[in-house]
């Protein structure tokens, strides 16, 4: 209630400003930290480049994992990888959430004329966390120039939007996950095994899981729209669950849908939050 | 000032009283053990879905069966709380701090010490953390139980030696701060990798044989594999046993030496 209100009363452009200046003012205190940005970077790209290693060491024993060939996975791989590192860059700050509400200063984000979800975001505009981006990136640089994909507009078009859709996915995903901490403590360690856990969940084909998982992360947390289904479109491959040739291009709507839910929960959750009588 | 080294039978005492200490404090993390317990659940579920999926063609698979490859993703959960890859960087902020010196000042070893606290600690999560991902994959899972009774008498000897190896390698790590000052590089570094070079996300005979060489030079499969081999009795325990012990021996020795020279720095900056 209290955020509603408090929104109404200042304009959009006062609120981009106010940002605006808080994000500048990260940028100057970060820059003067090269030594440090640089070796957080660089475990990015070696965090995400495990995962690689571990693809390629499954397909040094075999030649299809659930059905899919080394060049499909790693197509799922690196879309899964650009969509995570983009989203822990927009929403990673949502990490420290238990941290603000153990202080009180998520409190004093509350009383500010700003919504709460922004302010936490903008905490820490990390640019260290576009490491995992950068290894991702390459590898679906080096899967689109080998793998055999028959071009057309559409999926040109899907290859730009789907790392977007998918870093929207996560993100919200990533928002729930975080917005469980408000009714569970220390549950920062569980929210991660959830983000974490999705991230590398994402990079294999769901056809490897069992029916009820694969269920749940087609319909339920919509993780198999970040790489999966967006693939399956790409390579022209026919999904082995049979679902419809259309339902791999609805990444950019799930993502929508989903953000939806996300902004819903926060909603609840602080609301949740302020009524305990903080 | 008498060290407690000086009386071999004090020493003993003084160290069972730091291990027990450990277990005690641990015994306290209970809300870490839920959180702790739905990761091991949730990573098991999708490590296991991922490296059932290789036999799809084939029966085995780099030697391993899909129940002794289930074992190892279940087991490899159970044994990541006890061998404690990733530890707090407690050690290296209180060198980093300086209150190193008060631990320094004790008469005792500190390395010594640290390690004992550690078997304490150890102990308490194989109550607590090894025996549920454990049962969880025996019930749910094909499991490759030990046929050999002897079989459990040397896999406690392993997970103890991977144990003291696991401990012995984050000393190395968090001691770098007496020279580096900042080691989250260094740490990070090691925490991304280690689990993969130890043989938690994939067995390491499924890596190509430069890699599978390569990563045996190193005492990462001790922390993990080894202790996993021995279980689902994959290659002579006498074997993988010896090769641990060495290991074990080697980066405690390690350990000691960078004590002392650590000593030896402090105390020539004044500290």
């Amino acid at each position: 209630m209290a955020d509603a209100v408090r929104d109404r009363q200042v304009s959009a452009r006062d609120r981009i400003a106010a940002h605006g200046r808080m994000l500048h003012a990260q940028l100057r205190s970060q820059a003067s930290y090269r030594l440090s940005f640089a070796l957080e970077c660089v475990g990015g790209v070696f965090a995400q480049g495990i995962e690689l290693i571990v693809i390629l060491a499954l397909f040094s024993q075999v030649s299809s994992l659930g059905g899919f060939r080394v060049g499909e996975v790693l197509l799922m791989y690196g879309l899964a990888g650009i969509s995570f590192g983009l989203a822990d860059f927009a929403v990673g700050a949502l990490d420290e959430l238990p941290r603000y509400v153990r202080t009180g200063e998520f409190d004093v984000l509350l009383l500010r004329p700003l919504g709460s979800l922004p302010q936490v975001l903008t905490t820490e505009v990390a640019f260290r966390r576009l490491g995992r981006v950068l290894t991702a990136l390459g590898t679906l640089g080096y899967v689109l120039s080998t793998v055999d994909i028959h071009w057309t507009i559409g999926r040109v078009l899907l290859v730009i939007v789907t790392p977007i859709a998918g870093a929207v996915i996560f993100s919200s995903i990533w928002v729930c996950a975080i917005a469980l901490t408000f009714w569970v403590i220390d549950g920062r360690e569980l929210a991660n095994s959830l983000t974490y856990g999705g991230s590398t969940l994402t990079s294999y084909p769901i056809t490897v899981f069992s029916t009820w998982l694969r269920r749940l992360l087609a319909f339920v947390v919509p993780a198999a729209f970040v790489a999966y289904y967006p693939a399956l479109a790409l390579t022209g491959h026919r999904d082995p669950l049979g679902a419809p040739a259309w339902l791999s291009w609805c990444g950019p709507v799930v993502a929508v849908l989903a953000a939806a839910v996300a902004a819903q929960v926060w909603k609840v959750a602080v609301r949740h939050y302020v009524g305990t009588g903080s | 000032m008498r060290s407690a080294a000086d009386r071999p039978g004090s020493a003993l005492h003084c160290y069972t009283q730091i291990a027990r200490a450990g277990f005690r404090r641990y015994s306290t993390y209970r809300q870490a053990m839920v959180a702790g317990l739905v990761t091991n659940v949730v990573f098991g579920l999708l490590r296991t879905g991922v490296l059932l999926a290789v036999f799809a063609q084939r029966p085995t698979v780099a030697g391993y069966d899909p129940a002794a490859l289930a074992t190892f993703v279940w087991l490899g959960q159970g044994l990541l709380a006890v061998v404690q890859l990733w530890g707090p960087p407690e050690f290296a902020d209180r060198i980093r701090r300086g209150d190193v010196v008060i631990d320094l000042a004790r008469p005792w070893n500190l390395h010594a010490a640290l390690l004992a606290e550690e078997f304490g600690r150890a102990g308490y999560t194989v109550l607590t953390r090894f025996l549920p991902p454990l049962l969880i994959g025996a019930l749910f899972f094909p499991f490759h139980a030990p046929h050999e009774p002897a079989t459990y008498l040397w896999f406690a000897l392993s997970m103890a030696l991977a144990v003291a190896t696991s401990f012995a390698l984050r000393f190395l790590v968090n001691g770098l701060t007496f020279w580096l000052l900042d080691v989250r590089g260094v740490a990070a570094l090691y925490g991304v990798s280690s689990g993969t070079f130890a043989g938690l996300t994939v067995p390491l005979s499924f890596f190509p044989h430069w890699a599978h060489l390569l990563l045996y030079a190193t005492p990462f499969p001790v922390l993990m594999q080894d202790p996993i081999d021995v279980f689902i009795e994959h290659g002579s325990a006498a074997g993988i046993l010896a090769q641990q012990v060495l290991w074990t021996l080697g980066t405690l020795a390690a350990g000691q030496l960078m004590l002392r020279r650590a000593m030896h720095k402090v105390v020539v900056q004044g500290g």
